[in-house]
Formats: C-alpha cells, sequence, structure tokens
C-alpha cells in the first residue's frame, strides 16, 4: 500500500505541474505551486486529524488560483470529502438532489442518565452537540456519553452479516435439500463451497488432523465476514460503500476473536512456550516477556493490517475520483485530460481493490488459523 | 486521531453482531456445508481409488485373458498336430497291413497252388506209372511168350540198369 501511495504521489506531481505549458490556453496556477498543494492533500490523508492540516493544503491549492480563474462559490474540500466517506456518520448520506441532501436517517442512541433516542437533526432539543470530531456530546459537561447509535457503519454491519447469514444458510438448505454426494453445488452453493473449502482445508492444513473441525467455522466465518464486508465497501452506492473493515472498532474485534480463541484453546505445551520456555537460564527471565510481548502483538498486527490496507485502498479510489472535481475549474482541456487519467487510475484501483479485498481476507484468516496451529501444538 | 481511535458504540454493535451471526453460522451454517464437502471429498476419493483398484484388475484380467487365449491356441495348434500325426500313422499302418494280408494271401495261394501242382502231378505221375507198368506188363507179355526172349530181354534191362540210374 505503500508502494502504491507512493506511485500515486509520483503521479500527480508531474501531472499537477505537466500543464504549464497549456498557460495560454487555460488559466492555470504556476507548476510549483500546483505541485505542492496536491502532494500535500495527499499527505494530508496520513494525518488523521481530518480537519486540522488538510483544508489548509486545499485551501493553499485553491488560493493559487484565485488571481486567475472567476470567483468559485464552492471549494471543493478534498480531506473532509475522503474522511466524510472513510468516517462514520449518523445519518447515511447517499446523494445531493437540488441542493438538498438525501440521507438515510439513524437513530441515535445514547446513554447518559438514562437512554435517549433521538436522530441527528434533533440533538441540540435533546441537548447533545458534536464535537471536533462530529461525535455527539453532551452540551452542557462535553463529554461523549456511552454512544451506542445506529451509525452508517453500525447499519453497513448490520446489513452486511445479514446478507451474510441468509447467504450461508440458504448454502446450507441447499446441502439439506439435495445430496451433494450425487450432485454437484450449482448457484448460490456451487458460489459459496469453493470459499468455505479453502477455508476448511487451510483449517486442516494448519491446525492438524486432530481438532481443526473445531476452529473451521470460525475460521469461515471470519473470513467471509471480511471478504463480504471488503467488497461492500469498494461498491459506491447504498448497501455498500461504507468503510467498515477499515474501521479499526471492527479489526479490533476480529483480532481480539483470534486472539482469545488462540489463547484461550492452547495446549499445554503452548502454555508452556509462552510462560517458561526451554531456553539456557541466562534467557529465562528474557523469554517470558518476548513471548507475551509477541502474544499480545499478534493481535495488533492483525488488526493494524486489515484496517490499514483497506483504509488505504478507499483514500486511493476516492483521491482519484477527487481528482476529476479539483480539475473542474481548470478549463475543459486539463480538467478533461485529468479526467481520463484518473478514470484509468480509478479502474486500476477499483480492480487493485478487489484483489486486495481477497488478499486481506485471505491474509487475516491464513493467519489465525495458523496462530490457532500454533497453540494446538502438542509438542 | 478519529481514525485510529475504535469507538465504543461500533465496538458494541460488532461484538453484539458478530457474535450472533457466529452463533447461528457455526451451529447451522458452515458445519453442515463442511461435512457434505468433507463426505464428497472422502467419497471422490474412494471413488478414485475404486477406478484405479479395478482398472489394474481389469488389466490383470486382459493379462489373463491374452494368457488363455495364447494356451488355447498353442493346445489347439497341439491338437491338429497330433491328429494330423495320428492320421498319416494310420493311413500307414492300413497300408501296411493291407500290404501284409496280400502279400499273406498271395504267399497262401503261391502255396496252394504248389500243393495242388505237386498233387497233380504225383496223381499224373502215379497214373503214368501205373498205366506205364500196365503197358509194360502187357508188352512184357507179350513179348516174353518164350523164354529166349525173355531172356534177352532181362539182359537188356540189366544193361540198360548199369547205363543210367532210374529216375525216381
Amino acid at each position: 500500500m505503500k508502494f502504491l501511495t507512493l506511485i500515486w504521489l509520483l503521479l500527480a506531481i508531474p501531472q499537477a505541474s505537466a500543464p504549464s505549458s497549456l498557460r495560454g490556453l487555460c488559466p492555470l496556477p504556476s507548476p510549483a505551486a500546483s505541485g505542492r498543494p496536491l502532494c500535500r492533500a495527499a499527505w494530508s490523508f496520513d494525518s488523521t486529524s481530518g480537519e486540522g492540516v488538510s483544508p489548509e493544503g486545499a485551501s493553499a491549492f485553491l488560493s493559487a488560483t484565485e488571481g486567475d480563474t472567476p470567483s468559485q462559490d464552492e471549494e471543493i474540500n478534498v480531506p473532509e470529502i475522503i474522511f466524510g466517506h472513510i468516517g462514520d456518520e449518523y445519518e447515511w448520506h447517499i446523494t445531493e438532489w437540488k441542493g438538498k441532501p438525501i440521507a438515510i436517517p439513524l437513530p441515535c442512541i445514547v446513554i447518559d442518565n438514562g437512554v435517549k433516542v433521538f436522530t441527528v437533526h434533533h440533538a441540540a432539543e435533546n441537548g447533545y452537540t458534536f464535537n471536533e470530531n462530529g461525535k455527539l456530546v453532551n452540551a452542557e459537561s462535553g463529554r461523549r456519553p456511552l454512544d451506542l447509535s445506529i451509525t452508517k457503519n453500525v447499519l453497513s454491519l448490520m446489513m452486511s452479516s445479514l446478507l451474510l447469514l441468509i447467504v450461508i444458510l440458504l448454502t446450507a438448505r441447499w446441502y439439506k435439500k439435495h445430496n451433494a454426494l450425487e450432485e454437484a453445488p450449482t448457484g448460490l452453493a456451487g458460489l459459496m463451497e469453493p470459499l468455505v473449502a479453502m477455508v476448511h482445508n487451510m483449517a486442516r492444513e494448519n491446525i492438524g488432523e486432530k481438532d481443526y473441525r473445531r476452529y473451521s467455522p470460525y475460521l469461515c466465518m471470519a473470513f467471509l465476514w471480511i471478504l463480504f464486508n471488503n467488497f461492500l465497501g469498494i461498491l459506491p452506492f447504498f448497501p455498500g460503500g461504507a468503510n467498515l473493515t477499515g474501521n479499526i472498532a471492527i479489526t479490533l474485534v476480529l483480532a481480539l476473536c483470534t486472539f482469545f480463541t488462540v489463547n484461550l484453546t492452547g495446549t499445554r505445551h503452548y502454555y508452556k512456550e509462552l510462560f517458561a520456555p526451554d531456553v539456557p537460564g541466562f534467557l529465562k527471565p528474557i523469554m517470558p516477556i518476548i513471548e507475551v510481548f509477541s502474544a499480545l502483538m499478534k493481535p495488533v498486527s492483525l488488526t493494524i493490517r486489515l484496517f490499514a490496507n483497506m483504509l488505504a485502498g478507499h483514500i486511493m479510489i476516492l483521491s482519484m475520483v477527487c481528482i476529476i472535481f479539483i480539475m473542474a475549474k481548470y478549463g475543459p482541456l486539463l480538467s478533461g485530460g485529468m479526467t481520463v487519467v484518473s478514470v484509468l487510475f480509478g479502474v486500476f484501483l477499483d480492480a487493485l481493490e478487489c484483489l486486495v479485498a481477497f488478499i486481506q481476507a485471505y491474509v487475516f484468516t491464513m493467519l489465525s488459523s495458523i496462530y490457532i496451529g500454533l497453540a494446538r501444538q502438542q509438542h | 486521531m478519529n481514525l485510529v481511535t475504535p469507538d465504543l458504540g461500533l465496538l458494541f454493535w460488532m461484538v453484539v453482531i458478530f457474535g450472533i451471526v457466529f452463533f447461528l453460522l457455526a451451529k447451522f451454517g458452515f458445519p453442515i456445508i463442511t461435512r457434505m464437502v468433507d463426505e464428497r471429498n472422502a467419497k471422490i476419493e474412494k471413488s478414485l481409488k475404486d477406478a484405479d483398484e479395478i482398472a489394474a484388475r481389469m488389466a490383470a484380467w486382459k493379462q489373463e485373458q491374452a494368457e488363455m487365449m495364447d494356451q488355447t491356441r498353442r493346445q489347439q495348434a497341439a491338437i491338429l498336430k497330433e491328429a494330423a500325426e495320428a492320421k498319416a500313422r494310420i493311413m500307414a499302418d492300413a497300408k501296411a497291413e493291407a500290404r501284409a494280408q496280400a502279400e499273406k494271401l498271395v504267399a497262401d495261394a503261391k502255396v496252394q497252388i504248389a500243393a495242388e501242382k505237386e498233387s497233380a502231378l504225383r496223381d499224373v505221375r502215379k497214373e503214368v506209372a501205373l498205366l506205364s507198368v500196365q503197358v509194360a506188363e502187357k508188352v512184357l507179355r507179350q513179348e516174353l511168350q518164350d523164354e529166349g526172349s525173355q531172356r534177352a530181354y532181362i539182359d537188356r534191362l540189366v544193361d540198360e540198369a548199369a547205363e543210367k540210374p532210374i529216375h525216381s
């Protein structure tokens, strides 16, 4: 992912500076001024503060053009767009129609001296306001209540989980109704079987013939759940589009599931290796610390790997789309050219993200099965 | 730090929803699918093994059959050869026997002929002897009516006998 971001940056800089030769055709900022802000806009995705650094990049970019272009009423705030898409919201914003936003209102549920349920537009009436991250806070005390709101991510989580549930239960129904020994699965079952069988075989290889059946359902669940949500995240319109697997809370829960599965069902041998490994005397006090630390780092690495990969993918695709809108101001020639480039790169990145969606689901499951396999070693 | 701070609400809902879905699927979803997949894999494996075994058996059978065919053909050739030999032998035997029979018949016939010829000769000789004795008697009776001639005759006979031996 870093590598791709680098490619993106390398491409963004010459593209922004190249049209300086077209200066006579359309009003353009100087190459130096146009190169830097785009670059800064890209960097600002890494600084996760959202509001802090990034508008500066965009406004610097726009201010450089102010002298030449006719005045623009709306400024394109790239970080806001991107963070709006990858972040969480109290309503599901779908599109705008004639200047009015079309959004699915979602219930805010807060537990703060009793349960309160309201929509985001009635937050003020209920005594809540929003902090700098757009989260509900108590207007009086300024503290975060226990916020169990059905946000965009939670709704997406519900829908994707329901979808997975239905798909797998329908597949299971096919096996109940048909004799799988006599006929090959068709339709949905034919689609899902290779995936389930793949994870099942992975479990067998990594955990061992003896007790892989105990862990196979969890690994299947993790793999398919991540896969479904990764693909739904790539989908740009309503049922998808939420950045669920690029959210650290989600990946943290998944990684903790693996962590507890590994550490609560380990063999005696595993715990012995963890707390009293068979090493020379002078290493005896150090090794348990290292071992326990590495055991604790495993879920962290699982969390961050999935989260960062999916987040980076979303940001890259959104950036490509944003370039089109940024460039819309600079005359038909430049914006047309950049649109072609953006669309081509967008297609490339979307295809890449489809690959990454599968790979990350696979990697998470594979590592989980390997960790479980290590904890199930007998000697 | 909005992006890297896990949101408590989302955490809560994720645990609840993921837990429920996992519970349902681990009970009613995945085990059914994986069991069927395992069963089918086992069946396919077994079928392949069976097919291999059958193919091996078929090959063995084919070889056996070929061997049997070969043996039968050899036997057939041997029987035919034997039959031809027997035929030749029988024919040769029969010929030899026939020849022997014929020879024997001829020999018998010859012996018989010789015997009959002998007996006929003997008869003739006997007849001739009788006739000649009778003739001689008559001749002698006529010639030897006087004593002188008798004596002359005896002398002649004695001479003759002295000259050449009498033919048996």
